[in-house]
């Protein structure tokens, strides 16, 4: 009973309610626009789509809700994918060791990006904005230019099949069961002491560290976590999209917006995990909306931002309207 | 026929979201007035104050300033109008100098432009006014004592030409000595004929300074009385609403000293020099001295913020090398910071969250066990929440007090530090956590108390450490004397 | 400040003639000569186009806002100039009015969105550029109006090695370091930046600060389109996919002025511009890959912040009342 009570308290705070009441208009519209949409297998596909987005924003979370920002999460899904294809080279042997490089190298970009900005304190708009340009040149670099080789069909895996002839959907994609697997760690780790120090982190550093917390530790953890969910979305959208050298441009940028589109403050201290992935999903179902409406692809951006400014704006006025501290008078209830 | 008075507030009323804060308030200040506003935190003394201060607009009632209606919708039109605030929270721009922090927002101007000559020179001017002649205008704000930063606001005030000046608890960060210094400005605004609303806790202050006080209660006004026609006893009586048997609660039966728990000999470092100290298990200590003399870094130190680097600490009769808050808390140490919502609380969270962070951060003290009384530990210290999901921002300064305390306790230390415990928080919460150190040393934990009250460490401690210029000037026993304490404190030996 | 130290202008200034020692050094070392008119024209030609952004977003980082819709609106600015150009010497001025207006309205626009609807500068910037982003892709498929040649002139034409857009740049520079010390809008910028809730209740119009200096930084955002038109003889949308916004961002930060707001100036900015440039110049001299630029520009944008945040790490310490002991240790926690 208080155990539901505190997890339907979770869900309704830091915007969870906006962003799922968003999510259901979106989805209403898509349905009033193609009934279909809700069939399985169209649904499936949705979900397949918008796994890496969902991931990514659950990594991005981490980071945000520490305080901080990860603008180097494009370049590197960018990165692992052109890494991926000029390492495997199409052959399906290569598939795992690749597979355990990119994993370190993800890694360690979180781990280099999180001792920059605890250990060297520089803010971490800039650590990740100068890991953007170092991921982007030393990528180009490598490959000259143009991304080398190719994926092999184990890689591609993840990212384009699934459990297949399952009634009524057709197809569960793996993406989809990874997205689930990566969405329960993450809301598992927000209920861990980890999870518990970090968010007091973001919200009052000097606090938690006088009361014990290795601040610098959670923060570098929230990046690596962040370097994490770059791999794993960069394994999904190369299999799903295959490699080009615009693979991660700009979803950065659109990571965050989901992030923040759930309710989560930049500057940290407030919302949840499953906010932030459920913001991803609010973008996701907006980009299949301006499919079914047929909107010119080069208009997407415009009611893109038109959006994340009125959400975002909507958000800020409710919280300007919360009540002031009132004089409460019940007593605390031992739950 | 006699002046109108300076301000005339009447029939105030104010709710937030449907709870009544302020009912029907009156709050009349003649000229050349101290007036005191008290009551217990929650009273709406902050709200009334906001209103005038123009950051709240009031449901209903009327202003009248000099016998003119007026209604503010902004800060600004209150400035104005020659009503000024000085807030509890300072309100300086620590990268600008002091010139440009008492002018802002009204930078005095040649051909449009910024004259930063005049600024400087007004700036001079208004200091000298005050008595103040050792402030260089172009200091920045970062660089100021916290003392001298309230100067600086209130000659921010005088300088917007305020009738009235409003001040928040103005005592509160401030040492005995600095309080002087803070009587003699209100005392010189006093002959200037500039009016005062004073709110504060601290009844000496009020008896000191101020002509006639006005108690609230529960949103309601009790009474304005003149100082001189009151006890301080009636007064709390009036606060609270029932007499307050004694200031201080007496030892609990059995509270038994022990074995020595914390033991610094030799401590320094570059604030602070010959440390020698002992704590005994159920004893309370007291840190004495005035504002920057040493007493918050010694807690610093101690508790490993910015440690002793000469000398020895032991707990419990092992020496330890404390190079960090993880470290003092491994060792059973706590510490219950100056400023708690600075330095004590995620005002974000839930009281939950806040009350468990300690375990949380620190695997050394983390426990199931413990985990399961922290439901407990709040209650047992009265805390006043909606719920433990309660967000702590919006407790009162008393509760957030409490929850501070709760997470420490919740570790089970043997060494309690407590800086400041009760400052800014009201009656009621300061008896409770007055009640809680002495349960603290009943249990056998070792008490370290640092406050500026003097009344409170010598009602409380069972000895007293006066400290002067990052040394210790003196030890008293239990039932010394403010004036032996302020001789210690002031660089002399008592008489 | 304390005379024993360096301000941050003063050290940002010294890391510029570091940089310029250093990339001569190199260049020499290569066979080159960093200092030859042609190296020169180049290095003061980049300065130009990122001087004027980044000046605009020095005022609105003071402010602890951010404007990452300067790409978008130079591009919109050098679109709108050149079509209403089109190619007529008389309408120089008509041309100048008009970007400079769109661009100021983009940057009200963001102003009110970040003052007013109480959006974070990230969020309300980045849409607003998206939504310039969407107009132009789809209005735009192509370069669009004709820059008379007279015009022409503002990007091409120098005296001596001195470009006059870099003369430009540099006057607007010291009219922002004017602004910033002598109007009381300007001086309120670091007030609004330092701690909003403070100006407010100082009678700091804060809002109409933060307008201000959106709207001067959408117009340097436009000088900066006026720049592209002419240096390109027609308005580009492309222009946006060069990121400017991030070089700009990474000079106001190489400048000294912190991210957070409240701190730093103009002046700093010049100093991060020219270093960019310097880097550029002797990237492009020594022919090195220009993806290597790319690593190189981070790693150093990179190393100066944490420069700077030791610098003032040291300098936040307490003053000492007691001299450190033997073995004594530094006292961070």
């Amino acid at each position: 009973m208080g155990r539901m009570r505190t997890a339907s308290a979770a869900l309704a705070g830091g915007g969870t309610g906006t962003v799922v009441a968003l999510l259901a208009v979106i989805f209403a519209a898509i349905a009033f626009a193609n009934p279909a949409f809700f069939e399985g297998p169209s649904l499936m596909a949705f979900l397949k789509q918008a796994a890496p987005l969902v991931i990514l924003a659950a990594g991005q979370y981490f980071v945000i809700v520490s305080g901080n920002f990860d603008l180097s999460v494009g370049a590197l899904v960018g990165a692992q994918v052109v890494i991926a294809a000029r390492l495997i080279d199409g052959e399906e042997s290569r598939t795992l060791p690749v597979l355990g490089l990119m994993l370190l190298f993800g890694l360690a970009v979180g781990l280099a990006n999180g001792l920059i900005t605890t250990a060297l304190k520089v803010q971490s708009f800039i650590t990740t904005l100068g890991m953007m340009l170092v991921l982007y040149g030393a990528i180009r670099l490598w490959t000259g230019g143009a991304p080398t080789g190719s994926l092999s069909e184990a890689f591609r895996g993840p990212g384009r099949r699934g459990i297949d002839d399952v009634p009524l959907v057709g197809q569960i994609p793996w993406a989809l069961l990874i997205m689930i697997g990566a969405g329960a760690a993450a809301i598992w780790l927000m209920r861990t002491r980890f999870g518990r120090v970090l968010i007091a982190t973001g919200d009052n550093e000097l606090a938690a560290e006088l009361s014990g917390a290795r601040t610098d530790t959670v923060r570098t953890a929230a990046f690596v976590l962040s370097g994490l969910s770059a791999t794993v979305a960069g394994v999904l959208i190369g299999g799903y999209a295959g490699v080009t050298s615009q693979v991660g441009e700009g979803m950065e940028f659109t990571v965050i917006t989901a992030v923040v589109l759930g309710g989560v403050v930049l500057g940290g201290g407030r919302g949840s995990v499953v906010a932030a992935m459920c913001g991803a999903l609010v973008i996701e179902a907006l980009f299949t909306l301006f499919n079914q409406m047929a909107l010119p692809a080069t208009l997407r951006p415009s009611v893109q931002g038109l959006i994340i400014i009125a959400a975002v704006a909507y958000a800020a006025g409710r919280r300007t309207r919360r009540p002031a501290p009132a004089t409460a008078t019940a007593s605390t209830d031992p739950s | 026929m006699s002046r109108s008075p300076v301000l005339a507030m009447r029939g105030i009323d104010k709710s937030f979201l449907g709870v009544p804060v302020l009912r029907s308030v009156d709050l009349v200040i003649e000229p050349g007035e101290v007036h005191a506003l008290v009551g217990e935190n929650g009273a709406g003394k902050s709200t009334l104050m906001k209103i005038l201060a123009g950051v709240h607009a009031a449901d209903a009632g009327t202003i009248e300033l000099d016998g003119r209606a007026v209604s503010f919708t902004h800060p600004l039109q209150a400035q104005q109008a020659g009503v000024a605030t000085v807030f509890q929270e300072f309100n300086l721009l620590p990268e600008l100098s002091v010139a440009e922090n008492i002018h802002l927002g009204r930078e005095p101007r040649r051909r449009g432009l910024i004259d930063r000559r005049a600024m400087a020179e007004r700036t001079a001017g208004l200091l000298a006014d005050l008595g103040v002649t050792d402030l260089d205008p172009r200091t920045k704000a970062k660089a100021l004592s916290v003392a001298r930063r309230q100067i600086v606001e209130i000659a921010k005030a005088m300088s917007q030409g305020a009738g009235l000046i409003c001040m928040d608890e103005p005592t509160a960060a401030l040492a005995d000595a600095e309080v002087e210094l803070l009587y003699r400005l209100v005392e010189r605004l006093r002959d200037k004929g500039v009016a005062i609303l004073y709110v504060s806790h601290r009844l000496r202050e009020i008896f000191d300074l101020c002509d006639r006080i006005t108690v609230l209660k529960d949103g309601e006004r009790v009474d304005t009385v003149a100082a001189a026609d009151i006890t301080p006893d009636d007064l709390v009586t009036a606060m609270v609403g029932r007499r307050i048997e004694a200031v201080f609660p007496e030892p609990l039966p059995g509270t038994a000293v022990g074995e020595v728990r914390l033991a610094v000999t030799g401590g320094g470092n570059d604030q602070v020099d010959g440390i020698d100290l002992e704590v005994r298990a159920g004893e309370i200590v007291g840190l004495a001295g005035l504002q920057g003399s040493g007493r918050t870094e010694i807690a610093e130190a101690v508790f490993g913020v910015a440690p002793f680097t000469r000398g020895t600490l032991a707990v419990d009769g092992q020496t330890k090398r404390i190079t960090g808050p993880r470290k003092a808390i491994a060792a059973g140490i706590a510490l219950v910071t100056e400023d708690r919502k600075a330095q004590g609380l995620a005002l974000n969270q839930s009281v939950r969250a806040n009350a468990r962070m300690v375990l949380d951060a620190n695997a050394r003290v983390h426990s199931r066990e413990r985990l399961a009384r922290v439901s407990g530990v709040l209650s047992s210290l009265d805390l006043v929440a909606r719920g433990e999901d309660q967000e702590v921002q919006y407790l009162s300064g008393g509760n957030q007090q409490k929850v501070v305390v709760a997470k420490w306790l919740a570790a089970e230390p043997g060494v309690i530090v407590l800086d400041e415990p009760t400052r800014g928080i009201d009656v009621g919460a300061k008896h409770k956590l007055y009640a809680v150190i002495r349960s603290l040393a009943a249990e056998g934990l070792a008490v370290l108390l640092i406050t500026s009250e003097l009344i409170e460490v010598i009602g409380l401690a069972d000895r007293i450490v006066v400290l002067h210029d990052g040394r210790i000037a003196g030890e008293l026993p239990a039932g010394a004397t403010e004036q032996q304490v302020m001789a210690y404190a002031t660089g002399r030996s008592p008489a | 400040m304390s005379p024993r130290r360096l301000d941050t202008t003063a050290l940002i200034y010294l890391a510029l003639a570091g940089v310029v020692v250093l990339g001569g050094i190199a260049v020499a070392a290569d066979g080159g000569n960093l200092f030859s008119t042609a190296n020169l024209v180049d290095m003061l030609t980049r300065t130009s186009l990122t001087g004027f952004l980044a000046i605009g977003m020095t005022l609105v980082i003071l402010c602890r806002s951010l404007d990452l819709s300067v790409g978008y609106t130079a591009a919109l600015a050098s679109l709108v100039a050149a079509t209403a150009m089109d190619g007529d010497p008389n309408r120089i001025a008509l041309g100048v009015a008009a970007a400079l207006l769109v661009a100021g309205l983009i940057g009200a626009a963001n102003g009110a969105i970040v003052a007013f609807l109480g959006v974070n500068p990230f969020i309300a910037t980045l849409g607003v550029g998206l939504i310039i982003k969407g107009y132009l892709d789809t209005e735009y498929k192509g370069p669009a109006g004709v820059v008379p040649a007279a015009f022409q002139q503002f990007g091409y034409t120098r005296i001596a090695f001195v470009p006059v857009s870099t003369i430009v740049m540099l006057a607007l520079a010291a009219a922002g370091i004017w602004f910033l010390r002598s109007t009381r809008t300007g001086h309120h910028m670091y007030a609004v930046g330092g701690d909003i809730d403070v100006a407010r209740m100082s009678g700091v119009r804060t809002r109409t600060t933060m307008m201000t200096a959106h709207v001067l930084c959408g117009m340097f955002a436009g000088v900066a389109g006026l720049l592209l038109a002419a240096r390109f003889g027609t308005g580009s949308a492309e222009a946006y996919t060069n990121l400017y916004e991030l070089d700009a961002i990474a000079a106001v930060v190489l400048g000294g002025t912190l991210l957070l707001g409240g701190r730093g100036g103009v002046a700093g900015t010049v100093a991060g511009v020219l270093i960019l440039a310097v880097l550029d110049t002797v990237f492009n001299v020594m022919q090195i890959n220009p993806f290597a630029k790319d690593v190189l520009r981070g790693a150093i944008i990179i190393a100066a912040v944490a420069i700077y945040a030791r610098s003032q790490l040291s300098r936040a310490d307490r003053r000492p009342r007691f001299a450190a002991g033997a073995g004594a240790t530094a006292g961070r926690p």
